[in-house]
């Protein structure tokens, strides 16, 4: 059964770009709030406040050293809510290579037109 | 075949789904494609083996639009719309509402077609009414499949189980 509350937090928590370029970061390997604000140009509250988002969602985990409280990726929730996407996106792909097919009949056909004025 | 840019499904905010695609096309083909009912349904004809039995587009403002789309066991799924701003060969704004209302009430559609070099970039913003509706409408084509698996579930209780 699909958990919809959850499904929404991880959505509100993709919806920003720093957060989904955090979770990119985090993908490659853990890393500590200090590693993570490096790259954004962001104070490290600033970073603490979308951490607590993607925790709050389920996305990441922090360590239990005190001192550098290491960010990890939950993998499972990601997988679930672009798991939709996956479908999503593969109901438009399929429409639009129908609709690929359907722009060169008519581009051929204009040219043919356009042949015989 | 020319070269079809990337589609990209995008969740900007709590609310809508923006859908990005290139076209190796001209975009007044592309705004014929989204706008005569004889060329949407070919291409907007549903899930491999449904059918498109109901195929309006009134293209003006205040015009109507319906779709009704059948899988191959009969079960039908429609939706109908308004249109609010149309300019040829560039923008569509449309609000939508399908007939079991899935999504809790009105959506809106915003078509934007940017061309360049005989390629078109079509960006397509629909906004729902909640964030809810959002999630459910990114669910559908999964809700589809179920309701799928459903009826052929009915038609079996109907049958009965003759071995």
């Amino acid at each position: 059964m699909l958990d919809a509350a959850r499904l929404d937090a991880t959505f509100a928590a993709l919806s920003d770009p720093t957060r989904r370029a955090i979770l990119a970061r985090l993908a490659q390997g853990d890393a500590s709030v200090t590693e993570l604000a490096e790259p954004f140009a962001m104070s490290q509250p600033a970073i603490s406040k979308h951490l607590k988002v993607l925790e709050g969602a389920g996305l990441i985990s922090r360590g239990r050293d005190a001192q550098r409280r290491p960010c990890k990726l939950e993998a499972e929730p990601l997988a679930e809510a672009t798991g939709w996407l996956i479908e999503y996106r593969q109901y438009w792909e399929t429409s639009f290579e129908r609709l690929d097919d359907l722009l060169d009949e008519l581009k051929r056909l204009e040219k043919l037109a356009g042949n015989r004025n | 075949m020319g070269f079809a840019g990337p589609l990209t499904v995008t969740t900007p905010s709590d609310r809508e789904i923006v859908i990005t695609r290139q076209f190796d096309a001209p975009r007044h083909l592309v705004f014929a494609c989204y706008t005569q009912a004889p060329l949407i349904r070919r291409w907007l004809n549903g899930a491999p083996g449904w059918t498109m039995p109901v195929c309006e587009f009134d293209p003006k403002v205040g015009g109507r639009y319906r779709y009704e789309w059948k899988s191959p066991d009969g079960y039908v799924m429609a939706m109908g719309g308004v249109i609010r701003e149309i300019e040829p060969v560039e923008r569509i704004v449309s609000a939508e509402i399908f007939d079991e209302d899935w999504t809790g009430g009105e959506t809106v559609s915003t078509i934007v077609l940017n061309e360049a070099n005989a390629q078109t970039t079509l960006i397509n913003t629909i906004v729902y009414s909640s964030r809810e509706a959002r999630d459910g409408a990114l669910a559908t084509p999964m809700a589809e499949g179920m309701e799928y698996g459903y009826s052929q579930l009915d038609r079996l209780l109907d049958e009965g189980f003759d071995p």
